[in-house]
């Protein structure tokens, strides 16, 4: 059995190793493990009480009101990603392949598309909250214009329509970032297949099935596993265009505001209380990691090595 | 010579080593960044009466204040003074017992403030003064006197005044209301800077008395009238207007009255220099019916249970809750003081005051912010909904009182 030994070498790897592990167990595994503690207690404001088990997880769970608030917010949530994963990522594989046959301005366009991924979150927010502006709002301006008055709306302000603006609009900021990594995942086929498509087939839309969609596996893996946690994480467009309060009535509210607002209270609300919103953020945590888990296997497991 | 020197060099040495223990430093938190100048204009004041003792002023985030308050304050790096919120805002930190109970004892000028005001920083539970109250906002109509004038119309003395003033302002091309109900909270204001007269004094007194709920006619009906004006007076889509675009119409002469609070006021003053205001308690059914505003609390000054600068802390608190720096934050901050026996040198001020001579409180903030539901979230959400046309004012106060039924005992029967 060979000896441990602490020579030049293993020192050096230790010193490298040990700052970096040291500081993801005291800002990662530290927050998630006394995340799950907490939930197990009773809290008055920063106060904490007694032990109380599952408690927490039964309340948010399974008694009113905050039982249909977690089924809601957890329902726009699936919305959201649903939503999504046509939007920005079915329109990012489009753009990117449109960007890929390098059809005219595909240079101008390749940046054009990225552009929004660099603007800041805040920024779109707003830039989108006075597209949406009822009276004067870019959106029912140019719908006016085309005498469309009865289509102009209050966007943000209804129930069936608030949550598709905000989609809409994380649609716009972020869908450069698939087209980005679809682009790469195609610049990465060998040209010799492509060489070999073109003596078989015409058709692109063989081309796109038969042979794209299914080298750029290990990207789509990338794109969906990110959005799915992006989706249910999602907390930065619906906070600042439909309020801490998923304004109207619930339509906007997703996990990340209700969490927020039942751990750390807001204007309106009563009591601040961090065991329910621990709670709530391991609940999240959990559905997560099991999820993305699920799709990254079985994700993996279609790609193809070339 | 030499001693000479010794001896000055052994002096300045002993007040370099006194002075920390001569002088307490004191640290206020606040969430009004806005008001920093002014309140290091009241501290030089203090200061200069009080040798010996510093006062700091820092501001943090006003959503996230109490947040980062009470965690400031549980892991012991918290400030010795605190600016904090009033009913269950306070709640949240006293409860935890980060607060030093005040009395008439510690500090005897709390003794001529009205009950309400202290009411409003007390907690239910023990009944002790946690926080010296420092200012009232009231929820009213604010409208624009040129518009007004220019258009020969009067403050209205019954609903239908309030409906033929709207109709009057719509037909000569002005906006009637600026409010939008997009933001959650703006629902709150609006219900209640317009409905506190339709509902009237006796149903608030029925209601906290545990005498009848709010599936009371008086209430519901008054939900309903509120509604209507919306839809006939408001903007176009103003289910879709946010609180700052509300804000904009009113300021830039676009709309004729904005229900808001007093702290509207220099807010529309600042964003239009020009602008004349009014204000009025939006009327009752009838011009008999007494014409209420809803008043509520701010918030107030609060002092750390552990701080170790405790008797310096106090001093400042006593000044805080006297006559001149009411005055002061009056005149100063055009904020309507709750030391008793301030004047207004502000006419819109002593408008203000006026009308809180009449007034309930500003319902929901004022007692039904303690548990979850919370009546004002639910309150913000069904508005958004009747204004919607998706539920019914009956349908909003059987909500209202099942919801409320969670945590408020007289309605669990």
């Amino acid at each position: 059995m060979p000896k441990l030994r602490m020579t030049g070498r293993g020192l050096w790897i230790t010193f490298l190793i040990v700052p970096p592990l040291a500081f993801v167990a005291l800002f990662i595994v530290y927050p998630i493990i006394s995340a799950f503690a907490y939930a197990f207690f009773d809290w008055q404001g920063l106060k904490r009480l007694d032990f109380v088990g599952l408690e927490n997880f039964h309340t948010v769970l399974f008694v009113e009101p905050y039982r249909s608030w977690t089924l809601n917010a957890f329902k726009n949530n699936i919305i959201v990603f649903f939503a999504l994963m046509v939007l920005q990522n079915g329109l990012g594989f489009i753009l990117a392949y449109a960007l890929w046959r390098e059809l005219p301005g595909a240079r101008f366009h390749r940046i054009a598309v990225f552009l929004p991924v660099v603007l800041s979150t805040i920024i779109v927010a707003y830039l989108f909250k006075l597209f949406y502006h009822p009276l004067f709002g870019v959106v029912n301006i140019s719908l006016r214009g085309l005498g469309l008055d009865g289509l102009a709306q209050p966007w943000l302000g209804q129930s069936g329509t608030a949550l598709w603006s905000i989609i809409a609009a994380q649609a716009w900021h972020m869908v450069g970032f698939p087209t980005l990594v679809f682009l790469a995942g195609m610049q990465r086929i060998p040209g010799e297949i492509l060489d070999a498509v073109r003596m078989e087939t015409e058709s692109e839309w063989v081309k796109i099935t038969q042979i794209v969609w299914p080298l750029v596996a290990p990207s789509a893996t990338i794109v969906f596993t990110l959005l799915f946690v992006g989706a249910f994480n999602w907390f930065e467009l619906p906070y600042i265009m439909g309020g801490l309060d998923g304004s109207p009535f619930g339509s906007t509210d997703v996990l990340g505001l209700y969490f927020y607002r039942t751990a750390f209270g807001n204007v309106s609300a009563g009591q601040q209380d961090f065991g329910l919103g621990s709670a709530l953020a391991v609940l999240i945590f959990l559905f997560i990691a099991a999820i993305a888990t699920v799709i990254t296997v079985r994700l993996r497991a279609r790609e193809i090595q070339i | 010579m030499k001693t000479n020197l010794i001896r000055i060099g052994a002096a300045l040495g002993a007040v370099l080593v006194a002075a920390p223990t001569l002088a307490q430093d004191l640290t206020l938190w606040s969430w009004r960044q806005e008001d920093r100048a002014a309140y290091e204009q009241f501290i030089e004041t203090f200061e200069a009466a009080n040798p010996g003792i510093t006062v700091k002023f820092e501001t943090f985030e006003a959503t996230n204040y109490n947040t980062i308050l009470s965690t400031a304050l549980a892991g012991g790096t918290g400030p010795d003074l605190a600016m904090v919120r009033a009913y269950g805002g306070l709640e949240n930190v006293a409860s935890a017992g980060y607060l030093e109970p005040l009395s008439t004892e510690t500090v005897p000028a709390l003794a001529d403030f009205s009950a309400a005001s202290l009411a409003a920083e007390s907690m239910r539970s023990d009944g002790q003064i946690y926080a010296v109250p420092f200012a009232s906002q009231t929820q009213f109509v604010i409208y624009n006197k040129a518009i007004f004038d220019a258009n020969g119309l009067e403050e209205p003395q019954s609903w239908a005044d309030l409906e033929a003033l709207g109709q009057s302002l719509k037909d000569a091309g002005v906006i009637p209301f600026a409010n939008g109900t997009a933001t959650a909270w703006q629902n709150e204001t609006v219900t209640f800077g317009l409905g506190s007269s339709l509902m009237g004094k006796d149903f608030y007194e029925d209601l906290i008395a545990g005498e009848t709920d709010f599936t009371d006619e008086r209430f519901t009906s008054a939900l309903g009238e509120v509604a209507a004006i919306a839809a006939d007076y408001f903007p176009d889509g103003f289910i879709g207007l946010d609180y700052p675009s509300a804000q904009q119409l009113f300021a830039s002469g676009m709309a004729g009255m904005f229900i808001g609070g007093s702290y509207e006021l220099s807010n529309f003053k600042n964003q239009n220099p020009d602008i004349e205001l009014g204000m009025f308690a939006a009327p009752g059914e009838t011009a008999e019916d007494e014409k209420l505003v809803a008043v509520y609390f701010d918030g107030g000054y609060a002092v750390n249970a552990a701080t170790p600068n405790k008797d310096a802390a106090i001093t400042f608190v006593n000044y805080l809750a006297s006559q001149e720096f009411g005055q002061a934050f009056a005149n100063t901050l055009n904020n309507i003081s709750t030391v008793p026996g301030v004047t207004f040198d502000n006419p819109l001020l002593g408008e203000v005051a006026e009308l809180n001579q009449s007034s309930i409180p500003y319902l929901m903030l004022a007692h039904f912010r303690y548990g979850e539901p919370s009546g004002s979230v639910l309150i913000q959400g069904e508005m958004q909904k009747l204004f919607a046309g998706e539920t019914t004012p009956e349908a909003i106060g059987e909500v209202l009182t099942t919801g409320l039924a969670a945590w408020y005992e007289p309605f669990q029967n």
